[in-house]
């Protein structure tokens, strides 16, 4: 748990070192683009010089996880050239306009911090948007007994580390929003309870071990609250708590429910339930009240829904045969649109990439999906079979 | 069952008379009520209180306390595994099973519900765990709903068999556990199911 702190507060000071070594007049903004993010769109052309290793490795696999794609340097929109010999420095050339949009030089941490640290300033410079190459996953790591731990990593799957050491089952870790602390399900006891842990003091403590089932917590976007599935009254359903487990109070009512999931807003909640035979998603005021189906017309058997942090979309997982991750509007304008096969989804603070497990081999194996280009990549493997990931925000 | 509805009550009254008496003018401590011929009932010494009583079975006494409420409404039952030996062996027959994707209980299941039922009834001490499970082909969480509906469900079945459902614990292991690791139908057919665990109280609990 120690190791995990220090990580954590190396990013701080990469964040320090480069404040000081960024030489502010090279740096030009970028016009304002547009949003004109939607599905199918082609990704934006780069191109990569001078900069190899394992620092092209991060810049590669996060730039391509959030919709650009490498090409030689005559093709690309966009140039990217630097070096990595010792830190890393480098620069982005706008072809088209002809003017340098960035040129940094980082030092401090590792190479590996360096390099995400870089693509995200290359994010923001040509996407204006906040990247997310130094943002965190948790996901359970399952051992063929079914036993396992719960592990955070980079989203890239590099660095993790183990949270749990109960060798026990666990599931559904949910992180708590801009905080190191998850909430995570586990067998510890011989139930299923959920957990609360607070990852910088390594303490913990169970917030719902009522008789039944406790699971799939959720918490909501201001950190205040949690949504969670209990069969206490007798069937699954959502109810909702405190953060400390407090004040707890049932929303839904039928047979059978799963995952819940917060709007932006932290007014809804949407889940997976069954209604005549048929599953379906939800949503139910998070005062409680009637639910409302969603309309997943031309897809079957959804469930795992997961909203974006911008609240505009839900990613969930349909069942024809096999999984598949599919994303729709959460307002019902854009109707679902299959993407790729995997289970599992969880978008990235970015509201465009999502973390999922697909599975090869009988593993599951985590991998980084951009929604809009459905360019996808495989996460680095931890032990045993990786699923349930949840990226942090 | 209608009859011994009706004579659990009045058993009850007679342990309850019995007890404020302080078995003064009872022919024995009345300590089993279940499983066991209850002691012979001797009219002169007995309080005027039961000399009408409908004579008591000597079958094993199932109980129904609890009235008719729909599925999923029977909030689970509070049972410390910790005091408890599991005998995972002694109802291993009567596993039951699943079709794809439901809760629902088989009509050919009932006689493995009645033997489950039947074992409960013969020993009152004992409780039971059922552990809900569920073949590969359903996502994690909603398995791990799916598994506990399988096992709310036949706590349910239980109890119109005669079970006090306070009696029945129920856990989900979703896909976590199955039975034959396998990836094909033959496994699946197996891994949907639900296990019944005898609950024995440990000694000196």
């Amino acid at each position: 748990m120690k190791k995990l702190t220090l990580n954590f507060l190396t990013i701080g000071l990469v964040a320090v070192a480069m404040l000081g070594t960024t030489r502010a007049q090279d740096v030009v903004l970028p016009p304002i683009t547009k949003d004109t993010e939607q599905f199918g769109q082609k990704p934006v052309l780069i191109s990569l010089e001078g900069i190899s290793g394992e620092a092209a490795e991060v810049l590669k696999f996060d730039l391509f996880v959030q919709g650009f794609n490498f090409v030689a340097p005559d093709a690309a929109q966009y140039q990217i050239s630097g070096s990595s010999a010792g830190d890393v420095s480098g620069r982005v050339m706008d072809r088209l306009a002809k003017k340098v949009m960035l040129s940094r030089s980082y030092n401090g941490a590792s190479v590996r911090r360096q390099a995400h640290a870089f693509a995200d300033d290359i994010v923001a410079a040509i996407q204006n948007k906040k990247g997310i190459g130094q943002t965190k996953i948790a996901f359970k790591s399952q051992a063929p007994s079914g036993n396992g731990e719960i592990y955070v990593a980079d989203f890239d799957g590099h660095g993790a580390q183990a949270v749990t050491t109960d060798s026990a089952i666990v599931a559904k870790p949910s992180w708590v929003p801009g905080k190191l602390a998850v909430y995570y399900t586990s067998y510890a006891r011989g139930n299923p309870d959920i957990f609360f842990h607070s990852l910088s003091s390594g303490q913990r403590r169970v917030i719902a071990g009522y008789s039944g089932l406790n699971t799939s917590a959720a918490v909501s976007p201001d950190g205040s609250k949690v949504a969670m599935i209990l069969s206490k009254s007798g069937s699954p359903n959502v109810w909702v708590c405190n953060a400390d487990g407090s004040n707890l109070k049932r929303l839904t009512t039928g047979l059978e429910d799963s995952s819940p999931t917060w709007s932006n807003d932290g007014q809804w909640i949407c889940f997976a339930t069954k209604i005549a035979e048929r599953r379906r998603l939800a949503k139910v005021s998070v005062n409680g009240g009637k639910i409302q189906t969603l309309n997943t017309a031309g897809v079957s058997n959804p469930t795992e829904p997961d909203w974006s942090p911008d609240g505009k979309w839900i990613a969930f997982t349909r069942q024809a045969g096999d999984f598949d991750i599919c994303v729709m509007s959460a307002d019902g304008t854009v109707p679902p649109v299959v993407l790729v096969a995997g289970q599992n989804p969880s978008w990235a603070p970015n509201s465009r990439t999502l973390v999922f497990n697909h599975e090869i081999g009988h593993r599951q194996v985590l991998s980084v999906l951009d929604v809009f280009t459905k360019q996808y990549k495989d996460c680095l493997r931890a032990n045993g079979s990786n699923s349930q990931p949840a990226w942090a925000k | 069952m209608k009859m011994n509805q009706l004579v659990l009550p009045l058993v009850l009254a007679l342990a309850a008379t019995l007890a404020t008496t302080g078995c003064k003018h009872g022919p024995t401590k009345i300590t089993q009520l279940y499983g066991q011929k209850p002691p012979p009932i001797q009219g002169e010494k007995q309080p005027e209180t039961v000399t009408s009583m409908q004579p008591i079975t000597t079958e094993p006494l199932p109980i129904a306390t609890e009235k008719v409420q729909p599925p999923g409404t029977y909030p689970t039952a509070e049972i410390d595994l910790t005091k408890y030996d599991q005998d995972r062996a002694a109802l291993a027959a009567h596993t039951v099973h699943f079709k794809f994707d439901s809760s629902t209980v088989q009509n050919n299941e009932q006689a493995n519900i009645a033997s489950v039922a039947q074992a409960l009834a013969s020993d009152m001490n004992a409780k039971l765990l059922i552990e809900g499970h569920c073949d590969e082909r359903g996502t994690e969480e909603y398995n791990r709903s799916l598994g506990e509906r399988r096992a709310l469900a036949l706590r349910e079945a239980l109890q119109k068999a005669g079970v006090d459902s306070l009696r029945v614990k129920t856990i989900s292991y979703g896909k976590d556990k199955p039975a034959d690791p396998a990836h094909d139908d033959a496994a699946w057919t197996k891994n949907r199911r639900g296990e019944f665990i005898l609950l024995h109280p440990k000694a000196g609990v």
